[in-house]
């Protein structure tokens, strides 16, 4: 059976509808976003993730037109939106703070943007309803902000900005106030909503497990350029290079000299007294060109005995293992002072674990487990 | 228990002795009759007699308030130009705490540091200087002739043009500071969220930021309209025999007529009609601080 993938931009035919083109915004000296284009597709739950001033929230700003780019073009629906103000923009934006009007209630910040338009009075009070309705917050109407919890204020916010039914909704980093559990379930609450409504969702963040977990595309950000933008699993799995791999999840970087042994198969020399490694990579390298081999803990098995078939085996000492419940990792150093990360899943009480600290054991990981980078 | 009682019985003597005390003093003397004696009042204060001297008391010189239009006349007087002076303080000083709420962090301080710094001459000394501006061979008018637009030196000072200046320049740091103080607690993305929701740069002002301010804006008022309705300095200086204000009435009953009963009584009456906006005031300051919590 064939299932229909949501893929908008694997699709030469589809239009856009954000369209950054060669935009360029710099604060007096300052570059924030340097010569940057990038498509974001209707329907798209997309992820802006990098750390802090990486440029991801001045793109937020310009896309709701609260900063102008220095050059470039901005596109909404084809449309150039770089003269038109903020509140005749189709963008509605969640902001990090909420900014909530604390002197209305919530039915009546709900109401704010529908009272700007000219919707007529009873459908506002229908389309309130629904918004209260669609974000469980009907008991909570005639409260005013001061008066709810962190988490109705974070639902009351996203109402709003749903209300007038955008064509775009940005979020800004909009579960960065909520505690570890609420921001999961809230998490999986925003893409339900976002399935229901039909909305595309822009969102920034700085937190990569959200951007996973919500996103339908990530780009990861860095100085004020896009490093890479693809599906979050393209992008842990098969990340383009040792920042996006090391900024999204937990990685082992071995840094050697690569040497072609096959079609697509590579010698990884990388110590003097350890023998080399075998890693496969569709991007071609030259022999003893430099290279990382970024390779996830959870690829990485541990055993007490040396594995009979393994592509790559190393012996080393535990040095360190973080107990996280559910998983193990394992800081094994090498012979030579490197320390590489493994991760096992822990489905065995742990009275009956069988590696201890201080105890001799063997790394091993396939051909395909890494990725070969060349920077 | 014993110790919350004495902590809370140090404000409360305080304000026995300077505010309780001296009212009573007042209102004693208001109900008393002028007299050819130091004190120009009698009955004096007699211990041997208590009975002759609550009957020598009367309310003769309230009924008199009431048959003299002067009084009831300057009441509304100073009634008028307090609020119009409110309004203009206000029209004025929102701006200015609107303009330093916005400035760039590094410049409030300074901005701050001169608004308040009238405060450090003499208020006297201040209102003088105005007479010197605004006199018909003032800087003002010596300025206005330089430039051509009058030919002819402008009457201000001994007016009540000159009153409304005095009393809005006087006052306008209790109404900027208030002000401030609510816009500067404000969260700027709040004007964004507005304009984002559909509101023009105009309408979210009005809608959001003048609201939010509203605490603010009842607080300057209060604190404007309060002193400039028992003031007499700037009357007195600044005004002309066709300003009428109940501070320099009851300067002149006190100082021109010796007449202290009377004086006393205008005065008890000015605290009544000045206890209804201490009290809205007051409620205001406890809503205020009720909706912080």
């Amino acid at each position: 059976m064939q299932t229909v993938t949501f893929a908008p931009w694997n699709d030469p035919n589809e239009k856009p509808l954000i369209r950054f083109q060669n935009v360029t915004k710099k604060f007096g000296d300052f570059t924030a976003i340097g010569d940057l284009s990038l498509d974001i597709y209707e329907k798209e739950f997309f992820a802006l993730l990098g750390p802090s001033g990486c440029g991801k929230t001045t793109m937020m700003r310009m896309l709701a037109g609260f900063e102008n780019p220095t050059q470039g073009r901005i596109e909404l629906s084809g449309q150039d939106i770089v003269p038109v103000p903020p509140n005749k923009r189709a963008v509605n934006m969640m902001f990090q703070s909420y900014a909530l009007f604390p002197h209305l209630s919530i039915w009546d910040n709900i109401a704010f943007g529908l009272r700007r338009s000219d919707m007529p009075k009873n459908d506002i009070v229908d389309r309130v309803e629904e918004m209260l309705k669609l974000t469980r917050l009907e008991k909570f109407a005639r409260r005013k902000p001061h008066q709810i919890s962190g988490g109705q204020r974070q639902r009351v916010a996203l109402a709003r900005s749903l209300a007038k039914a955008p064509k775009l909704l940005l979020l800004d980093e909009p579960l960065g106030a909520l505690d570890k559990k609420l921001r999961q379930d809230t998490q999986f609450e925003l893409m339900d909503i976002q399935e229901k409504t039909g909305t595309t969702f822009v969102i920034v963040t700085h937190d990569q497990e959200e951007a996973m977990t919500v996103a339908s595309r990530i780009a990861v950000m860095d100085e004020g350029r896009l490093i890479q933008v693809a599906t979050p699993d393209r992008i842990y799995e098969t990340p383009n290079c040792v920042y996006v791999a090391d900024f999204i999840g937990d990685v082992n970087i071995i840094e050697g000299r690569a040497t072609s042994v096959g079609p697509e198969r590579y010698r990884i020399d990388w110590s003097d007294s350890l023998p080399p490694l075998t890693a496969t990579s569709a991007t071609p390298f030259s022999d003893g060109q430099g290279c990382h081999l970024a390779i996830r803990p959870e690829k990485v098995s541990i055993s007490t005995e040396r594995p009979a078939e393994a592509d790559n085996a190393v012996e080393g000492k535990v040095l360190d293992i973080a107990y996280l419940g559910n998983l193990s990792t394992y800081h094994v150093e090498l012979p030579g002072g490197t320390i590489v990360k493994a991760q096992t899943a822990n489905t065995r009480r742990i009275s009956r674990r069988n590696i201890s600290w201080e105890d001799s054991v063997w790394l091993s990981w396939t051909a395909t487990a890494g990725v070969l980078l060349a920077e | 228990m014993m110790r919350r009682f004495l902590l809370i019985s140090v404000p409360y003597f305080w304000l026995l002795i300077l505010f309780l005390v001296p009212f009573v003093i007042v209102l004693k003397i208001s109900l008393s009759d002028t007299a050819l004696s130091i004190p120009p009042y009698t009955p004096t204060f007699d211990w041997s007699d208590m009975g002759a001297f609550f009957r020598a008391l009367d309310f003769e010189n309230f009924l008199f308030l009431t048959e003299d239009d002067l009084y009831w006349k300057a009441y509304l007087s100073s009634l008028k130009i307090a609020v119009i002076s409110t309004f203009f303080t206000l029209l004025i000083g929102y701006p200015i705490a609107y303009g330093m709420a916005r400035a760039p962090e590094e410049w409030r301080p300074t901005l701050m540091m001169l608004v308040i710094l009238p405060f450090w001459t003499s208020f006297l000394i201040r209102v003088y200087a105005w007479m010197g501006i605004l006199s018909s061979e003032g800087f003002l008018n010596q300025f206005l002739l330089w430039t051509g637009i009058i030919s002819e030196p402008l009457t201000i000072l001994n007016t009540n043009t000159a009153v409304y200046i005095g009393i809005v320049y006087t006052y306008l740091p209790f109404m900027i500071l208030p002000i401030y103080s609510a816009l500067d607690r404000m969260d700027g993305s709040l004007i964004e969220a507005a304009e984002d929701l559909g509101c023009s740069r105009l309408l979210a002002f009005w809608l959001v930021t003048v609201p939010l301010s509203r605490n603010g804006i009842i607080a300057g008022s209060f604190l404007v309209f309060i002193p400039a309705l028992g003031e007499f300095v700037i009357p007195s200086l600044l005004g002309g025999s066709g300003t009428l204000m109940i501070g320099k009435v009851l300067w002149e009953e006190f100082f021109s007529n010796r007449d202290w009963p009377v004086a006393s009584a205008v005065a008890v009456v000015l605290l009544l009609i000045l206890v209804i906006p201490i009290v809205l005031f007051q409620r205001n300051q406890q809503k205020q601080a009720e909706a912080e919590q």
